[in-house]
């Protein structure tokens, strides 16, 4: 498992992955964005709004995976000092600030026309928006220091810390009465927790999805499903291109102070 | 502690650098769970402040601050909602089943507002137990469905909703129906 945390191995791997990851993912957006906003039918309730639904979960659900990916390799940077943890933490970490971003933004755009409102503090969205702030938060700090490798550790501890609002996202709506509904898509994990929630929700029209099989129609599960993989490739790919700038930038530096590297390095 | 003892005990050496990165892994570890305890404990004493309304039973219990201003969230009871005589103001009543609540809000409804709809309200009670809003948001439910299969459902009359040409029409277009009758 060690093995791939040499960077420079893990990057030879990495670029050898890239053009297949671009290759699979256009199509999948091509496919995910003709799906989404001509081939599926729009919601009973609230007819052609539904389609935000499209990129809104997908970012959400990347903006919360990049900051796992970023606090795992934090955690592996404080423990095992594994340099390519501090890397991809610091790769990440704008990627998902941009994804949590696109997630609120829809989010508040898509509030408006059904919900009446373009933001409330319920937990759902609150503990998204602190997200948001611990991507910020993050990036300040491991950028705040001359020597960017001062920044590593306390921006490392952050980051690890920082992954106690990941569960919180999640079970805001169970946990609490929220304006935001419940998931759709991993909603069955649960088995109905929620208390004074469940009653806001319609009885009648739970029945007569769960008949057909779904909360989510499958005409519509197709295009967020497409959507999903093509948003995650989307992210490995930005990953990876980003991993390459922060890797040369830090054998730059190594460079810069006189280290000699060995040949297979460069 | 533990593990130090275990590494006498079954006689396994480790270097000092592995030693470091068993604490460093322990120290991670046991922060998050200490963190992690912090959390869940101070969620769920501020469980009562976190939640975003409360429900027409916990109001009918007594449980919401006495002229306090607060949000109530529930079902738009089936056929409940009417215009009053200024022709602006609906008075509606929001449910969960078990207890109920009259509401009364000067202003536009959202376009998702109709028969059976989740709603969340933000107001204050008056002296006869009428929630006077200032504002009414529509909360919907994690259920998306098209508007072809729905109507395919009412047609086979399999759709179990109140009033079926009232949910027809909003169907067409959210919004374009008002649920509320003029006295």
């Amino acid at each position: 498992m060690h093995r791939f945390a040499n960077p420079s191995r893990f990057m030879r791997v990495a670029d050898a992955l890239l053009p297949w990851m671009i290759a699979l993912c256009l199509p999948l957006f091509a496919a995910g964005l003709y799906y989404g906003l001509y081939q599926s039918p729009a919601d009973f309730q609230q007819s052609e709004t539904v389609r935000v639904m499209y990129i809104h979960v997908p970012t959400a659900f990347l903006a919360q995976a990049a900051y796992v990916v970023m606090a795992l390799g934090s955690a592996s940077f404080l423990i095992w000092k594994h340099p390519l943890g501090d890397l991809i933490a610091r790769s990440a970490a704008p990627v998902g600030a941009v994804f949590c971003f696109v997630c609120l933004v829809t989010g508040s755009l898509w509030g408006k026309p059904t919900w009446g409102t373009y933001w409330v503090w319920d937990a759902r969205l609150t503990s998204m928006l602190i997200l948001q702030f611990l991507f910020f938060g993050y990036l300040a700090l491991a950028n705040a220091f001359d020597d960017p490798a001062r920044g590593d550790k306390p921006a490392a501890i952050l980051a690890v810390v920082g992954i106690v609002n990941i569960p919180i996202i999640k079970f805001s709506v169970y946990f609490f009465n929220t304006l935001h509904q419940q998931s759709t898509l991993f909603g069955d994990l649960m088995g109905g927790s929620g208390d004074a929630a469940k009653s806001v929700n319609q009885p009648d029209i739970a029945a007569a999805a769960a008949e057909q099989g779904s909360a989510l129609a499958p005409e519509m599960l197709l295009p967020l499903m497409l959507m999903f993989g093509a948003f995650s490739l989307f992210f490995l790919i930005l990953l990876v291109l980003r991993l390459r700038g922060e890797w040369a930038s830090v054998r730059l530096r190594a460079l810069r102070a006189g280290f000699r590297p060995a040949p297979e390095e460069v | 502690m533990t593990a130090l003892g275990d590494n006498r005990s079954s006689g396994r050496r480790r270097s000092p650098a592995a030693r470091r990165k068993r604490t460093r892994l322990f120290l991670v570890l046991g922060g998050l769970v200490f963190l992690g305890a912090a959390v869940v404990l101070s969620l769920f004493a501020l469980r009562e402040n976190v939640n975003y309304f409360f429900g027409p039973t916990e109001v009918a219990d007594g449980k919401v601050p006495d002229g306090a201003k607060f949000r109530i969230g529930g079902l738009v009871e089936i056929g409940s909602c009417r215009i009053l005589g200024d022709g602006v103001t609906r008075e509606f009543t929001v449910t969960d089943g078990a207890a109920s609540v009259r509401v009364t809000y000067e202003g536009l409804l959202p376009s998702l507002f109709r028969d059976g709809q989740g709603v969340v309200a933000l107001g204050r009670l008056d002296m006869q137990n009428v929630f006077i809003a200032e504002e009414v948001l529509a909360k919907h439910d994690e259920t998306y469905m098209p508007t072809e299969a729905v109507e395919a459902m009412k047609r086979a009359g399999t759709w179990q909703e109140g009033e079926p040409d009232g949910g027809a029409k909003t169907v067409t277009g959210a919004g374009t129906t008002d649920p509320c009758k003029a006295l």
